[in-house]
């Protein structure tokens, strides 16, 4: 198991440093509020540990459960939000541009 | 485990795409809501994973712990107005970095008995001292972005020192923690976790506002790093892959940022001053040593002025009036409250001083270089966005526009209070965003364009950071808006920026400077477009 934790985390580095730097200055504090809403994956760890663990340390899971979920919520929420607000001279309209098509 | 991994592999690839398709502004939307999709895949197979060996009754009570979790996020997420992104990410970091220390200590809590592996002791600590990290020095630097304390860098003697001796005994600590695995105490982690909150605490205090960029795009990768452990502590592939993509996000725009702004990571956070300091307004220069926390109506003003462009200075409110009060005088005299600033920054220049407000170009001139300008770049600063003045500077580019005239805005990597916040502003006010161009792109445009419009921004376009040696800007990255034909500058008065070096570009000949409160200052630049329209030009 430690041997695919190291690969997966080695991985996602790799990639993710490729993919990331990619995006432009112009999108960097959505890319942030994307990447916190991430952080918040913890979220998982949270549910697994709570419902397995003896109550004493349940409510400390519980405790990062509420706020992991904050987190993540949030950090899409106003991502979205501001993400919304780049329009383009062409892209006037509330339509986006859909990027399978 | 076959099943575990494919998942992991599915949901981390859902992540990265989502990432990818950030790379344009045309596709981030999609993007968003692919990574929002992936988080929501990945916590409902958490779910469902912890359903086969749960207590029971813990998965409704988790589900509705979950559900109140999200309400508060979305909640928190649509209330919050664009300015203060910079705090929200702050604050939602820090509660990241809580949940995953969180996550360490109930594992230890739980799992501490049974498990002798010395990775899982090692990660467990190492989670704790991130995720407490994270949490103390985002709360301070959320706390500073918001204005309620701790304005101005704050540290205590020896400041530096005891940073390093918590980092360490927090250390410490964690390798106590790992030797013994939990053989004699739990309560390590507990103590972890508060040097790790201390340290970080510690760490944010003396980060001033212009330096706040790096600050938070430091605590996100924090945060990254704080889940990537917690994902080895308690075994789990999506947990340690994200941690490690956010990570190295917050890495890259913390070495961007830093770039952006010539500090070293280490200069931010030791609080390493560069030792010449020519040129250095009062006002602007945290003095060496002790410094006791502001009164609370000093520091009501200075939540003002902590910009990068020093927008607001003491004379906040006064300074506007008094510019008004000038009116058609020679901008660059200066009215009322600047005289002690305009004593303060003569005796460093006197002979550069004296003939500026004769030399520089009159106020007169502005309506007819407005209409000639064919090409023109504006330049904002923080200081716009504490002036609140966007919408007129969406207001002036229409005007411009609509006379044919190009139009660009010009965007310092580190104009605002985090990796991108003018953009955003900008967005906001409805600018497109074909018209934002980064550094790389603009300053080639400059030697062509007619007109550069600096709307409060100072140390961005000082050209003293490329002609000045041995001040804090020298070598910064800057926008070249003195090689544009005329300049007029709208910022709030003379004195120098965050960075505390005198701008030379202010005397230059062919600079206008309109002192002022930029949300009145740009509407008269668009008046005059209006209002002195010349038929046939």
């Amino acid at each position: 198991m430690l041997f695919a934790l190291l690969i997966i985390l080695a991985a996602s580095a790799l990639l993710g440093y490729r993919v990331i730097s990619g995006v432009p200055p112009l999108l960097h504090t959505p890319l942030m509020s994307g990447m916190n809403a991430l952080s918040g994956i913890t979220v998982i760890g949270a549910v697994a540990v709570f419902a397995t663990v003896p109550p004493e340390a349940g409510a400390w899971a519980a405790a990062a459960l509420v706020l992991a979920m904050v987190n993540v919520a949030g950090g899409f929420w106003v991502t979205e939000r501001m993400l919304r607000m780049f329009r383009g001279k062409e892209r006037e309209s509330e339509v986006e541009d859909i990027p399978w098509q | 485990m076959a099943v575990t991994i494919l998942l992991a592999v599915i949901i981390l690839s859902g992540f990265i795409w989502g990432i990818r398709l950030m790379q344009s502004p045309r596709t981030a939307l999609w993007g968003n809501r692919l990574g929002a999709l992936s988080m929501a895949l990945a916590v409902i197979w958490a779910f469902l994973a912890a359903g086969d060996g749960g207590a029971p009754g813990r998965i409704p009570t988790a589900l509705v712990l979950a559900g109140v979790g999200a309400a508060a996020g979305i909640a928190l997420g649509q209330a919050v107005k664009m300015i203060h992104m910079p705090q929200t990410v702050a604050l939602l970091n820090g509660l990241g970095g809580a949940a995953s220390a969180l996550v360490a200590w109930a594992a230890v809590l739980a799992y501490g008995g049974q498990v002798e592996a010395q990775i899982f002791w090692a990660t467990s600590g190492i989670a704790t001292a991130a995720g407490a990290l994270t949490l103390g020095g985002s709360l301070i630097a959320g706390t500073k972005l918001q204005g309620l304390a701790f304005q101005r860098p704050y540290q205590v003697p020896g400041h530096g020192y005891i940073l390093r001796l918590l980092l360490l005994v927090c250390g410490f600590f964690i390798a106590l923690n790992m030797a013994f695995q939990g053989l004699f105490s739990t309560s390590y982690v507990p103590l972890i976790a508060l040097l790790g909150l201390l340290a970080g605490v510690c760490m944010a205090l003396r980060i001033g506002g212009a330096d706040m960029p790096i600050i938070i795009s430091l605590l996100n990768s924090l945060s990254g790093v704080a889940a990537a452990v917690t994902g080895l502590a308690v075994e789990n592939l999506i947990l340690t892959g994200t941690g490690a993509l956010v990570g190295v996000a917050g890495l890259i725009l913390t070495r961007i940022m830093c770039r952006a702004m010539n500090r070293s990571l280490l200069v931010v956070l030791t609080g390493f001053t560069p030792p010449a300091r020519p040129q250095v307004s009062p006002e602007t220069e945290p003095p060496a040593g002790v410094k006791p926390p502001l009164p609370v109506a000093e520091a009501e003003r200075e939540r003002e002025k902590d910009s990068p462009a020093a927008e607001r200075s003491g004379e906040a409110g006064a300074a506007p009036a008094a510019s008004r009060e000038a009116g058609e005088e020679p901008a660059a005299a200066p009215a009322g409250a600047h005289g002690e600033a305009g004593e303060a920054g003569g005796v460093g220049e006197d002979a550069a001083a004296a003939p500026a407000g004769e030399t520089s170009l009159s106020e007169d001139r502005l309506p007819a270089l407005l209409q000639e300008a064919a090409r023109v770049v504006i330049v904002p600063g923080y200081g716009m966005a504490v002036a609140q003045a966007q919408q007129a500077v969406r207001q002036l580019v229409d005007a411009l526009e609509q006379r044919g005239k190009e139009v660009k805005i010009a965007i310092h990597p580190v104009a605002g209070r985090m990796p991108g916040h003018m953009n955003v502003l900008l967005a906001e006010a409805g600018i497109d965003y074909e018209k934002l161009l980064d550094m790389d792109a603009v300053n080639p445009q400059f030697p062509s364009a007619d007109l550069a419009i600096v709307v409060g921004a100072c140390d961005v376009v000082n050209p003293a950071a490329n002609t000045v040696e041995g001040t804090p800007i020298s070598g910064m990255p800057i926008l070249n808006a003195e090689q544009a034909k005329h300049v007029i500058i709208c910022n709030l008065d003379e004195n120098p920026g965050y960075s505390g070096v005198e701008n030379s570009l202010y005397r230059q000949p062919h600079v206008i400077t309109l002192w002022g409160d930029a949300a009145q200052t740009v509407p008269r630049l668009t008046t005059m477009l209006q209002e002195n329209e010349t038929p046939a030009s």
